[in-house]
């Protein structure tokens, strides 16, 4: 038989092991444990080595990347940024059709340079959360290259963990691509509409 | 053999040192660009020396790269870059004790007895081999632990991207090695040829690297200058991952994007 003090204990510990269990539970949501930040970055990682490894042609090959872009990073937050503050003045028509020419041609350029990756691995150190959502550093190991750090900044704003920036030893590729971003559309005058249009071709 | 305590060297190594810290004390007036931590007030003059330091690479450098690329075997190439390299290493060793870095110091020292012994003079770098890590310091890094300001970004003919304060680091650094005190010519200018023979290794195995920032990108001389002090303040420890920006920041609710 349960006298009222201990139904009361007990109502009151069941409440509190059930905060408890409510902040375990919830810690997944906000807090990316380093096991989950290494499973992210394998499974780039593995993505991007079946692509060199099915033989394909270079354009194939490129091709395939944009989609492992498109599934992994937060594309149009990225585009965005690059575009810097003319994304303010320019119309959602003109930042969709912006977002696909950058989608296009980041996935050239870096596409081309995928045989520099041929065995290579990345391995995780560490993960930690930031403002806007993880920061995985990892060590890179390249064939015939001393190992180098690679940072990659990770976010669930966009309604699933996407990558939004990746630092090699310390050079910020997305600010990289803003300055490049911003120095074509300064020779185009700021016409957002040729930008777009020559970026399809760079 | 010349002394290794030539007092009058020894002398102007210290003044050398005092002026670089003033001129680098000097080099203050933040006015960072906050966007990209950039702080450029001599860009006018800057560009100039970008241009020229872009014709030289077309024109020397790059192909001179290709040829010590492609004529020397990969061994042979990390021979004269190993060589290079242990001959800085009495530098680095005075580096880091002039920081206090003890681990550095301990660690130059072994590297440096290491290779120039069963390394054969410093052509086999048994060090690595061994599993001592690598460990590379400037003045640079000095008058940065000494608290000096980065001062205003600079590109220097032929030697490229650099800041007022490693400007000043470069300067001294060519005193800081004892082995300039400690040999004769010819034989103190070893490490140099060495050195310059290894930077245009290190230019043709970057090549496509390099190219395409000095000859694909839209802005060649920003594109430089950002890439280079991102990595230099990552080399001295400064965090740059966390201090970005954050592009989240504003996007998602800009009032004039819909």
């Amino acid at each position: 038989m349960t006298t009222p003090t201990q139904t009361k204990l007990t109502r009151r510990k069941a409440l509190m092991f059930g905060f408890a269990a409510s902040v375990v539970v919830a810690q997944p949501a906000w807090a990316l444990s380093e096991a989950q930040a290494r499973k992210l970055v394998d499974a780039v990682v593995r993505d991007i080595n079946a692509v060199i490894n099915s033989g394909k042609s270079e354009a194939g090959m490129i091709a395939d990347f944009e989609q492992i872009f498109g599934r992994y990073a937060d594309v149009p937050i990225m585009a965005r940024y690059a575009l810097g503050v003319e994304s303010r003045t320019a119309t959602k028509a003109q930042m969709t059709r912006f977002t696909k020419a950058f989608s296009g041609y980041i996935s050239r350029k870096y596409g081309k340079r995928f045989r520099e990756f041929i065995g290579g691995k990345i391995e995780v150190k560490s993960a930690r959360a930031i403002n806007a959502g993880y920061e995985i550093r990892c060590t890179a190991f390249l064939r015939g290259e001393s190992p180098f750090e690679v940072t990659f900044l990770v976010s669930g704003k966009s309604g699933q963990d996407k990558f939004f920036n990746m630092f090699i030893e310390g050079i910020n590729l997305l600010l990289t691509e803003r300055t490049e971003i911003g120095a074509l559309l300064d020779r185009r005058g700021g016409n957002i509409d040729q930008l777009t249009a020559d970026l399809a071709k760079l | 053999m010349s002394s290794l305590f030539n007092v009058p060297r020894t002398v102007r190594l210290l003044a050398m040192m005092g002026v670089s810290l003033m001129l680098a004390a000097c080099a203050t007036g933040p006015d960072l660009d906050p966007t990209n931590g950039i702080y450029d007030p001599y860009e006018t003059q800057n560009r100039k020396v970008h241009d020229l330091n872009r014709d030289l690479d077309r024109a020397i450098v790059r192909p001179a790269a290709r040829a010590y690329g492609a004529v020397l075997p990969d061994e042979v190439e990390n021979i004269v870059s190993n060589f290079a390299t242990n001959l800085d290493q009495p530098g680095v060793l005075v580096n880091s004790l002039l920081q206090g870095d003890l681990r550095g110091s301990g660690i130059s020292l072994t590297r440096f007895v290491m290779n120039s012994t069963i390394g054969i003079g410093g052509l086999i770098d048994a060090a690595t081999e061994l599993g001592l890590p690598q460990h590379d310091t400037d003045f640079g890094e000095t008058l940065y632990v000494w608290g000096s300001d980065e001062g205003p970004y600079v590109e220097l003919l032929l030697l490229g991207p650099s800041t007022a304060r490693d400007a000043a680091g470069r300067a001294v650094d060519f005193f800081t090695n004892p082995l300039g005190y400690a040999l004769d010519a010819p034989e103190k200018y070893y490490g140099t040829i060495a050195g310059g023979a290894s930077a245009l290794g290190t230019r043709d195995r970057f090549a496509s690297t390099i190219d395409g920032v000095l000859y694909e990108s839209a802005d060649s001389y920003a594109q430089s200058r950002l890439i280079y002090l991102q990595n230099r303040r990552f080399k001295l420890g400064q965090d740059t991952a966390n201090t970005a920006a954050d592009p989240y920041e504003d996007p998602y609710d800009d009032p004039y994007a819909n």
